[in-house]
């Protein structure tokens, strides 16, 4: 590298740079191309109202999760217990609002009282004994899948206040159920915190480099337990929703929420801010794999294709970041 | 004195020889800048040429180049031992042809045992299905006894000293170059490995480069250390901004001549004064520090002062400002600080420290310093964000503007904050990091190795901030092997041997040479109590 000594100081770079803006909507282009391609094939079935309003608000769950895998992600840990963290709050709403009859609001809270105690504990075993978090959450989350089908009896649970699904999907805004809203908020939060606030930066500095982070002051054990907390109330607050948009609660169904999930996290890392796991870029995402996966079906393809389209899309999309990774390396 | 690139001044030991390595019009592009500009490298079996120029002046991009890493631009020609070699370098192909590379990182597997990274060259290479250990033990015993070196096979790596890890390293690309050369001795090219080399390592290491020289191989020196080039180097190449600067033939040039072909013109080098500087107050009192193996050190501070801690490698010096900024756990000592809050080093975490206006800067720059993959600005304002707040969260066309003249005032080039800053040569990431901690007026900074590896320009800038902070009444400690430094900018130097403070230099005490020879007396000496300058 030569000292530019040429280049007046400061220079402030104002042109625009297409294959940064390039690379920042790419995803969005192709998403939309995507909903065309479906739309001229299918333009009775895919392109209809009704099909485009359900994509947008039952999968909104997916929205849900996937913020809470790059809230710990940005912060340098993997959260493998998210799904089953959503599958146990919904259990809780169903059993104990459904069953015992307790209230929804207190339902609701003991849901996400349990989403923050698997954070915690996911917490402890990680920074207390200093175990990868890849392997404690792999570990709680298949533990957390045997209460619930001990706590449910392996059963699908109903009953659930209809309040809830009146709140979630039975209402719509615009034609769109208020959980897509719900959403949208959540992200614009995300966002918000992530960009604009130095809690954001702290897990951003922790999660690129612990001992830079520890070494400017950050506590970083600290800044790690609330990203798993708050991570796990996340997707417990997912799980509310999902047994609002059911009305019930069935102790599977949840995990198979996983995949797709860190398939959008990571997707959405080559989105929007590229090398940055990042609230819009998820957002975005998520609802081009809804799109492919809602089209295929549509097409009659069989369901094993769900499974190629989610773990192709997942590899294809750390590939992608890895590629701009190098790219980031390379300039200068 | 100063030869052409190539007007074939070249030392042959008999007429004709052809050189071992000859690079021809090396050009690189990157981008729109050109690292790399018509260089030309050329060294003769048996002889140890040294490779310098400032950081960024493509010194390692022409390593790579020549290694296959980068593909040179159009014109480029590599001929090795009079036989022309096909460019790019095809990967695995530089190994094959007989050149070896040593970099700084070494390469060694610290949890495997000294014979089992003998052995990787082999692994990488080796068709056999079996390992004969037996004779992989003999035929590393036979390289070791050939060069005097006395390593336990069977030692696990990461309890070696850092400088029989550099040797090991360097004789196992020895033997790996002997195994495959084909038409001579090897070539072998060594990356800055001296930096975090003791002197006696550094010694072992010269007499190490020169044996496998006098074996026949040529051995390709890339260093910062003008000193260490003179005394090592038959010739030296030098670079400056991706052009040929000169050739100098090492023991006829002096100090200067290498300085002025490495930055251009003369540069006059900083150089404080002494004397301390007088009545200021106490910034902080250091008593009874126990932590790892340093014990019982205590000594005082006042502000304005810069203090050098030094010592051999393991004497501890390094370890008291981990221990003073919480970064490394201390069994016990405390820091009284000017306003006379007492900290207890057992129980303090580096964000306590921060809070009273102390502050570190690790040698470790992209590892415990910054970080490389985000952009300069981010890392320059972490300490400062919340000065940014506004009720809409961070101002992040402040914090931009913030650190943009913060970086002009740095001197930081290329002037782009926006850029991350592990696309920085070491020197411009020293300085930004500098800067992230010198904003916050900090009444007591630390540094570690603040220099390691950057240019002599680049040096200057930092001696002159650090000096100027000072000038403001922050105290400041420095901890370094590297004694010109030392003497340039420190008012007191405090030496280090086995854990402890055993001598401190003041005045006109301090030069490069008493700092030096204060260091090797120390060490030589037996464990004493420690010396009480507080």
């Amino acid at each position: 590298m030569p000292h530019p000594t040429d280049t007046p100081a400061l220079a402030p770079r104002r042109h625009l740079n297409w294959a940064q803006l390039g690379e920042s909507y790419a995803l969005v282009i192709v998403m939309i191309a995507l909903f065309g391609v479906f739309s001229l094939l299918l333009p009775t079935t895919f392109f209809s109202w009704a099909n485009v309003s359900t994509m947008l608000g039952s999968q909104a769950i997916l929205v849900f999760l996937t913020l809470s895998l790059i809230l710990t992600l940005t912060a340098g840990d993997f959260d493998l217990s998210v799904a089953a963290t959503l599958t146990i709050s919904a259990m809780t709403v169903a059993v104990l609002n459904a069953q015992l009859e307790v209230p929804l609001v207190l339902a609701i809270s003991a849901a996400l009282l349990v989403g923050a105690f698997i954070g915690l504990v996911n917490g402890f075993f990680i920074l207390y004994f200093r175990i990868p978090s890849l392997i404690v959450t792999l570990g709680t989350g298949t533990f957390i899948n045997g209460i619930v089908l001990w706590m449910s009896g392996s059963t699908t649970i109903g009953g659930i206040d209809f309040t809830l699904i009146k709140f979630v999907v039975g209402t719509r805004f615009l034609g769109i159920p208020l959980l897509f809203y719900y959403a949208l908020i959540m992200c614009l939060i995300v966002w918000y915190v992530f960009g604009f606030t130095t809690l954001g930066r702290r897990l951003l500095f922790v999660g690129r480099g612990r001992e830079v982070a520890l070494l400017s002051g950050i506590n970083v054990e600290k800044v790690r337990l609330g990203a798993l907390i708050l991570s796990s109330m996340m997707a417990a607050l997912a799980g509310v929703f999902y047994a609002g948009t059911l009305g019930a609660a069935d102790p599977n169904s949840g995990n198979s929420f996983l995949l797709p999930a860190f398939a959008a996290a990571f997707l959405g890392a080559t989105a929007i801010t590229p090398g940055r796991f990042n609230p819009i870029g998820s957002f975005v995402a998520v609802y081009f794999l809804v799109i492919g996966i809602t089209g295929l079906t549509m097409l009659g393809i069989q369901s094993y294709v769900q499974n190629l389209f989610y773990g192709g899309a997942l590899v294809l999309a750390v590939a992608l970041s890895q590629l701009v990774r190098k790219r980031e390396a390379q300039e200068l | 004195m100063t030869q052409g690139p190539l007007h074939d001044g070249l030392p042959r030991r008999t007429p004709g020889e052809a050189p071992a390595l000859l690079a021809r019009n090396f050009s690189k592009v990157f981008g729109t800048s050109k690292v790399l500009d018509a260089v030309d490298l050329a060294v003769m079996p048996g002889e140890i040429h040294g490779l310098l120029g400032s950081n960024g002046s493509g010194k390692s991009t022409l390593i790579k180049t020549i290694a296959g890493l980068h593909a040179p631009e159009k014109g480029a020609e590599l001929i090795l031992y009079g036989r022309d070699m096909p460019l790019p370098t095809p990967s695995g192909s530089a190994r094959a042809s007989g050149i070896s590379f040593v970099h700084q990182h070494l390469a060694l597997i610290p949890s495997l045992s000294v014979l089992e990274n003998m052995m990787l060259n082999d692994l990488a290479s080796s068709h056999n299905w079996a390992i004969n250990w037996a004779r992989m033990r003999r035929h590393t015993r036979e390289v070791f006894d050939r060069f005097d070196l006395d390593l336990d096979l069977d030692r696990r790596v990461a309890d070696l000293p850092q400088a029989d890890r550099a040797l090991l390293a360097i004789t196992r690309a020895f033997d790996e170059v002997q195994t495959h050369a084909t038409g001579g001795q090897g070539i072998l090219i060594l990356d800055e490995p001296t930096p975090f080399l003791p002197q006696a390592g550094v010694d072992k290491l010269f007499s190490l480069m020169r044996s496998v020289a006098a074996d026949g191989a040529a051995v390709i020196f890339v260093a910062h250390d003008i000193d260490e080039i003179r005394e090592i180097t038959d010739r030296a190449t030098i670079l400056r901004d991706g052009k040929l600067a000169g050739s100098l033939v090492s023991k006829e040039a002096d100090r200067e001549d290498f300085i002025s072909h490495i930055v251009g013109e003369k540069v006059s080098l900083f150089q404080t004064s002494h004397d301390a500087p007088e009545g200021g107050k106490r910034a902080a009192a250091i008593r009874g520090l126990d932590c790892g193996s340093v014990s019982q050190v205590s000594f005082d501070i006042t502000e304005g002062e810069i203090v050098g801690l030094t010592g051999l490698i393991g004497s501890g010096f390094d370890v008291v400002p981990e221990a003073l900024f919480g970064a490394q756990k201390a069994e016990r000592g405390s820091l009284t600080l000017g306003d006379g809050r007492v900290l207890d080093l057992a129980a303090v975490r580096p964000e306590n420290l921060l809070a009273q206006g102390v502050a570190f800067l690790p040698s470790d720059r992209l590892g415990r310093a910054g970080i490389g993959s985000l952009p300069i600005y981010e890392n320059m304002a972490l300490p400062v964000l919340k000065r940014f707040r506004s009720p809409l969260g961070i101002d992040w066309p402040a914090v931009k503007s913030h650190c943009a003249e913060l970086g002009q005032a740095f001197d930081l080039r290329p002037a782009r904050v926006d850029l991350n800053l592990g696309a920085l040569s070491g020197g411009n990431a020293q300085k930004a990091l500098l800067a992230k901690w010198l904003q916050t007026r900090p009444k007591l900074l630390m540094l570690d190795e603040p220099t390691q590896g950057i240019d002599v320009g680049a040096r200057q800038k930092i001696f002159k901030e650090v000096h100027k902070a000072a000038r403001q009444g922050t105290a400041v400690i420095v901890a370094s092997t590297d004694a010109e430094q030392l003497a340039q900018i420190c008012h007191r130097i405090l030496v280090f041997s086995k854990g402890c403070i055993v001598s401190e230099l003041i005045g006109d005490q301090i030069t490069k040479d008493s700092i030096t020879q204060e260091t090797l007396r120390a060490s030589s000496l037996p464990r004493q109590k420690t010396l009480e300058v507080a």
